[in-house]
Order: structure tokens, then C-alpha cells, then sequence
């Protein structure tokens, strides 16, 4: 699967090539943006990092994952992945800082690395967007949107975890 | 609702480290998790600097434009009720692309775009619509094709294969999507408002 990320690379700057970008310039524009947006999300994860990293050194994170036990075994979802599932429908910031802590503990390429990975690529953080973009309208019933994100927001994770374990791993 | 979460994330770790006695230990943690943030950081400018720069040239090309043709038949046929050569429509169809290049910084505005010219279709001011109410769904799920941050940091903390989270990603966002758009489809009759 590693083969994907050089073909993809090729055929965007192939693609740009032939409708007349400067693909040099165009990517040194970006590689710019890459890094600011880089130093607008660290104090985010710094934040997340931290409190993720207190919880469970204090002990605390060990008991809330011991309480949900029961649920998240018989799902088969990794018990280092339920926090991010917890996180990801409130906060993409915050999630993101839960993925690291994530990937530096037990490795990117294990089953919790992975689910955890796809988990962050593939759902949006619901709460939030409902929030703002009827927020920013003025709307104040906004009936059946929040049941049908959340079952979006299951059945993606549902998915996820149904691939990893039958597929990759 | 972050505000709450992460003050009481930090309030309950510092009562549980104190009941069982492990503040030292806590506080060798608060300053190597800060330090940790700051190494990953550092692993994450490379990848972020390779995928906004490709995702640039792919701006650029016109692979925007590209990707809307390709979703528009599908947009007209999840919002019967709003008019193909609306701003309304318009608005959607760029929102949604940019979603799908991970294009955050472009997308949320024209996401709020998007809402504020749906909202001119609605009768009832403070009553969402129909359209409304599935826009948000797919916006919970947005099909990334290239989901920089995630590849980056995967990359950073030493990935022997980045890429292997693309397909399933697509995969389970498309299963999400689904499930919403057939979750909205069923309740749009019975919860309550009309259009």
C-alpha cells in the first residue's frame, strides 16, 4: 500500500504540469502554508497532550477505560483509541493531540495506531460544526441533524474498526 | 464545550493523582508531555510542508473545479429541493470539495456561506430545513482523499507505511455518510418542520 503515496504526488503534479502550473512555485507556496498551519496547531496538541498525559498518570483515564470496558471490548475497539472516540465528535484539535499521543505510545502501524488513524481521517467533528453553521444563521431547531450525525459518526467507526480487523490486520 | 472538557480532564487527573498519592509523579508528566509536543511538532513540519505544497499545485491545476463536475450529479440528486444553478448549490459544491482535498481554511467558509444562502429557501427562520439538516450530515463526514495532517504525523512518529489509512479512511467515511443521509432521508417526515 506504501506505493500509494508517490503515484499520488506524481499524478497531482503531472495534472498541474499540464494545465500550465508553475508546480514549483505553487509547492513552495504550500510548503509555507504547511508550515504556519504546523505552529497554529501545536499549542493544541501541547494542550491535549498534557491533559491526556495527566489523566492517565494520575490513574484516572485507567478507571474511566475500566468503566467502559465492557462496551469497548465487545466492539473490539483498542481501549488506547477510546479516548479519541470520546474527543473526535467535540474537538478536531483536540483529537488530533489525542492521535499523536496515540501513535507515539503504541507505534503507528498496530492495530490501535491504525484504527485510530483512519478514525481521524474519516469523521468530522459534528458537535462543533452543528454549532457554528446554525449558529451562525440563527437557527434554533435544528431537528433530526443531530441523530443522523451521530449515527453517521457510529457508522463510520463502525466501518473503521469492521476494516482493520478483517482486512488489515 | 472544549473549555469544560479539557479543565475537568486536568481537575480529575490532579484529584485522582492526589488520592493515590502520585503528584510527583504527575509532575514529572505535565513537563515531559509538553517537551513531547514540541519533538512531534517538529517531526510534523516536513510532512505538512510535502502535503500543502502537492495540495497547492492540485489548487492551482484546477482540480477543484475537476472534483466538483464529478460530485455535482450526486449533489442534485441528494437536494432535489434546491435549484442545480443555485448560490445555494454553489456554495454546498465547494464546501464539500474542499473538504475532500483537507482544504480546512477554504471549506468553513464556504460552509457558512453555504448555510446563510439555504437560509433565504427557509420559510420558518429558526427552523432548520430539510437541506440544511443533510448538508450538516455530509459535512460529518467528509471523504478525504488526502488526509495531510493524519499522513504527516503517522510519518513523523516513524510509519513504516503512512499511506495504509487512505483507502479504509475513504471507505468508512463513505460508510458514514451513508448511514446519514439514509438516517436523515427516513426522519425528514416525522421531525417535525416542512421543506
Amino acid at each position: 500500500m506504501n506505493f500509494i503515496i508517490p503515484i499520488i504526488i506524481l499524478l497531482i503534479l503531472i495534472y498541474g504540469y499540464l494545465n500550465g502550473v508553475k508546480v514549483y512555485d505553487a509547492f513552495i507556496e504550500g510548503a509555507g502554508e504547511g508550515l504556519l498551519i504546523t505552529f497554529r496547531i501545536l499549542p493544541y496538541i501541547g494542550a491535549m497532550l498534557l491533559a491526556v498525559g495527566m489523566l492517565r498518570n494520575s490513574g484516572g483515564l485507567d478507571f474511566m477505560l475500566y468503566v467502559l470496558r465492557p462496551l469497548t471490548s465487545a466492539a473490539g475497539i483498542p481501549e488506547e483509541v477510546v479516548p479519541l472516540i470520546i474527543m473526535k465528535p467535540l474537538s478536531g484539535s483536540g483529537a488530533l493531540g489525542i492521535l499523536a499521543d496515540i501513535l507515539k505510545r503504541s507505534g503507528a502501524d498496530n492495530y490501535a495506531g491504525v484504527l485510530a488513524s483512519i478514525i481521524m481521517s474519516s469523521t468530522e467533528t459534528i458537535f462543533y460544526t452543528i454549532t457554528v453553521y446554525f449558529g451562525s444563521i440563527g437557527i434554533k431547531n435544528i431537528r433530526h441533524t443531530l441523530a443522523a450525525a451521530v449515527i453517521a459518526d457510529m457508522a463510520g467507526l463502525a466501518a473503521a474498526v469492521l476494516l482493520c480487523r478483517f482486512i488489515l490486520f | 464545550m472544549i473549555n469544560k472538557l479539557w479543565f475537568y480532564m486536568i481537575a480529575i487527573a490532579v484529584a485522582f493523582a492526589a488520592t493515590g498519592r502520585r503528584l510527583e509523579i504527575l509532575t514529572e508528566e505535565i513537563f515531559s508531555s509538553l517537551g513531547a509536543a514540541v519533538e512531534l511538532g517538529i517531526g510534523l513540519l516536513g510532512g505538512m510542508m510535502l502535503w500543502c505544497g502537492v495540495l497547492k499545485v492540485a489548487e492551482k491545476s484546477g482540480l477543484v473545479d475537476k472534483i466538483s463536475d464529478f460530485i455535482r450529479p450526486l449533489m442534485k440528486l441528494l437536494f432535489r429541493g434546491i435549484p442545480p444553478k443555485s448560490a445555494a448549490m454553489g456554495a454546498m459544491i465547494m464546501n464539500i470539495t474542499s473538504n475532500m482535498l483537507g482544504l480546512g481554511n477554504a471549506a468553513t467558509p464556504m460552509g457558512l456561506k453555504a448555510m446563510q444562502e439555504l437560509q433565504q429557501l427557509n420559510p420558518r427562520k429558526d427552523t432548520a430545513t430539510n437541506a440544511m439538516c443533510l448538508f450538516l450530515v455530509v459535512n460529518a463526514a467528509p471523504i478525504q482523499i488526502l488526509p495531510a495532517t493524519v499522513l504527516s504525523l503517522r510519518a513523523s512518529v516513524g510509519s513504516a507505511n503512512p499511506g495504509i489509512i487512505i483507502l479504509p479512511a475513504v471507505a468508512s467515511s463513505f460508510a458514514a455518510v451513508s448511514a446519514g443521509v439514509i438516517t436523515c432521508k427516513l426522519l425528514e417526515k416525522t421531525c417535525g418542520g416542512r421543506a
